[in-house]
């Protein structure tokens, strides 16, 4: 069991994250494939904290996942009101900034 | 060692997952007794002696009717939802610990299934996902009241929550260890139940737990007179059942943890006098039973007396009472310990 | 042996949530299979010696933020992406740019493939991993060496916990 391991799965489950950001439409599900994407990196850091044997990596992640929280409660809260406004929660219709 | 890492795990998980779930089903019986006596009436007195079998009336019932799902509900949700109540408060006795090491049969046995070094926030863990069980109760019966019974209910879970977890933290600050067995040890060492030590710890414990199981003062999501029966309207039978296990096991759950924070746990009354010394005759896990059960009966006592919270009051108690409260008693603590 | 089982199981239940969330189209479910996606992290993270992480993770994103998930999804009450929007040729044939991100995405998996097969002992567990699954040990270092970064975070969450209410807040709904 070496850390190469726990890194190819992080890698993996961060792929499958970016292709849920770039590909659906709904934005509840983009927000949840950026919170898979910060739960692929914490996989990374206890892996590597683990291989040094420093607590340093459980540090940051404890950090990463009050940040991630805290993102999440502001995300949602911006969602609800662009739903409010536009009746809508098609990524494709956001398009009041354009030219 | 195949005996020791896995028969004996087991067994102790079989014989912990009987006596709840057995405890459970008389627990109904216990509670119509006692509110009946509370009321001046007797109670079930038909079935046995003194309606002693009421509970396998009540399980064969339970088991026998009709299994209705409603035909635009969620089937898959719809299914789970009750196991997904019901496994948290299960899970949460991996960590309870009933009693010391024992020598059984020439082999030292310890009476807790395992001790975690997280052991306590384990249980706060495992209570967070009980909110699942019934929010998704609620959605997944496509009805109204269910669902708006449902989202009260789990508004009043997470925000009482807040409360408990911060209690805890400042029993981790007076006992400096995670660990369940540890806190127990903490105070057999320091001579003194926490209760004395962090009495605002205890009551803010024992309401929040009150809110968290969803019982009398704080049963509005529940009350048959506002919401037709809560988010397990639309349910019957055995998935019926299941809701109602959850909800004991829970007290249970509730109950044996309060005994370990702040009642000392295994520990006899006055582990160091010594002219006591003859209560050394009961075992251990008898003390844990029974200040369990005088937590249970409290709960029970509880609800035959106080009046139902509005829902208002009971948001704004929670937020506003009982969250600053229990900060301040981390403050305080705090400084207790660092200080003295 | 059981080592690898463990860490088989999970990572296995790990993928195959994630894949779903992403993959299927009711978000009532999605929300569902990113708390088990959570579920089998807790249970890697226990695997690397993180008891208190794994807990964490319970309490704060399984617990916490996906049932603030889950109460977005009920409110916005959207049943299902609509499928005919997708397009479903297979990315190695549609034209242009997609076809080159395909052929990317197809070297990053052969590439995961080899890196793991020649790894060899490299990421072996080495170091002192005695003190390490201790919540003594992460508190001293949180609160000594980085105790600014843990009072910048508790501002941050204050700043957001503020937010969030604003943000939520109906007009005149008094």
């Amino acid at each position: 069991m070496t850390s190469t391991h726990y890194l190819v799965l992080s890698a993996a489950l961060f792929m499958i994250g970016v292709f849920g950001v770039v590909t659906r439409r709904n934005i509840v599900i983009i927000f949840m494939s950026i919170e898979l994407m910060l739960n692929a990196v914490n996989i990374n850091l206890i892996a590597f904290s683990l291989q040094w044997g420093n607590s340093l990596g459980q540090v940051f992640t404890i950090f990463v996942i009050a940040v991630a929280a805290a993102e999440a409660a502001v995300g949602l809260g911006i969602i609800l009101a662009l739903y409010r406004n536009k009746e809508t929660i098609n990524i494709d219709e956001m398009n009041v900034m354009k030219w | 060692m195949m005996v020791d890492q896995v028969v004996i795990p087991a067994l102790k998980i079989l014989i912990v997952l009987n006596a709840v779930l057995v405890g459970v089903t008389f627990m109904v019986l216990l509670e119509r007794k006692v509110i009946a006596w509370t009321q001046a009436r007797l109670g079930p007195m038909r079935v046995g002696p003194y309606g002693v079998l009421q509970p396998i009336a009540d399980v064969v019932k339970l088991m026998t009717k009709e299994d209705i799902t409603p035909v635009k509900a969620d089937r898959w949700v719809f299914s789970v939802a009750p196991l997904i109540a019901l496994i948290p408060a299960l899970i949460v006795f991996a960590v309870i610990p009933f009693g010391p090491e024992v020598s059984l049969f020439g082999r030292q046995v310890a009476l807790y299934i395992t001790d975690l070094n997280v052991g306590l926030l384990y249980v706060v863990s495992v209570a967070s996902i009980g909110v699942y069980g019934i929010i998704l109760a609620g959605w997944a019966s496509n009805s109204k009241f269910p669902l708006l019974a449902s989202l009260r209910a789990s508004a009043q879970l997470i925000s009482y929550e807040v409360a408990v977890t911060m209690t805890l933290v400042s029993m981790i600050v007076s006992a400096g260890t995670l660990s369940m067995v540890g806190i127990v040890n903490a105070q057999e060492s320091q001579q003194v139940w926490y209760l004395f030590v962090q009495p605002l710890a205890f009551f803010i414990f024992f309401v929040g737990g009150l809110a968290e199981t969803n019982r009398a003062p704080f049963d509005m999501p529940e009350a048959e007179q506002e919401l037709t029966g809560g988010f397990h309207t639309e349910y019957s039978g055995m998935r019926f059942a299941l809701f109602f296990l959850a909800e004991y096991a829970n007290m249970i759950v509730v109950s044996a943890v309060a005994t370990t924070l702040f009642l000392g746990g295994w520990l006899r009354p006055f582990p160091n006098v010594a002219a006591l010394s003859f209560l050394d005759l009961v075992p251990a896990w008898c003390w844990f039973l029974a200040k369990t059960f005088v937590f249970l009966y409290i709960f029970l006592w509880v609800r035959a007396t106080l009046p139902r919270y509005r829902y208002d009051q009971l948001m704004r108690l929670g937020w506003k009472v009982l969250i600053p409260l229990a900060i301040a008693n981390v403050v305080v603590s705090g400084l207790v310990k660092v200080l003295l | 042996m059981g080592e690898w089982l463990l860490f088989y199981a999970f990572s296995l239940v790990a993928i195959l949530a994630s894949a779903l969330v992403i993959g299927q189209r009711n978000p009532m479910y999605s929300v569902l299979l990113l708390v088990a996606s959570f579920g089998a992290s807790a249970g890697l993270y226990v695997q690397l010696d993180a008891p208190f992480v794994a807990v964490t993770q319970i309490i704060v994103y399984a617990g916490a933020v996906m049932v603030l998930f889950l109460y977005v999804v009920m409110l916005l009450n959207q049943p299902r992406e609509d499928a005919s929007e997708w397009d479903r040729t297979h990315p190695l044939r549609r034209p242009g740019l997609a076809r080159l991100g395909a052929i990317l995405a197809a070297l990053l998996v052969v590439e995961l493939g080899w890196a793991l097969v020649r790894s060899g002992t490299l990421g072996a567990f080495t170091g002192d991993t005695s003190s390490l699954a201790s919540v003594r040990t992460i508190g001293q270092v949180m609160f000594s060496d980085y105790v600014f970064a843990f009072e910048a975070t508790s501002v941050l969450i204050l700043a957001a916990l503020v937010g969030g209410v604003y943000l939520a807040h109906r007009e005149g709904s008094r």
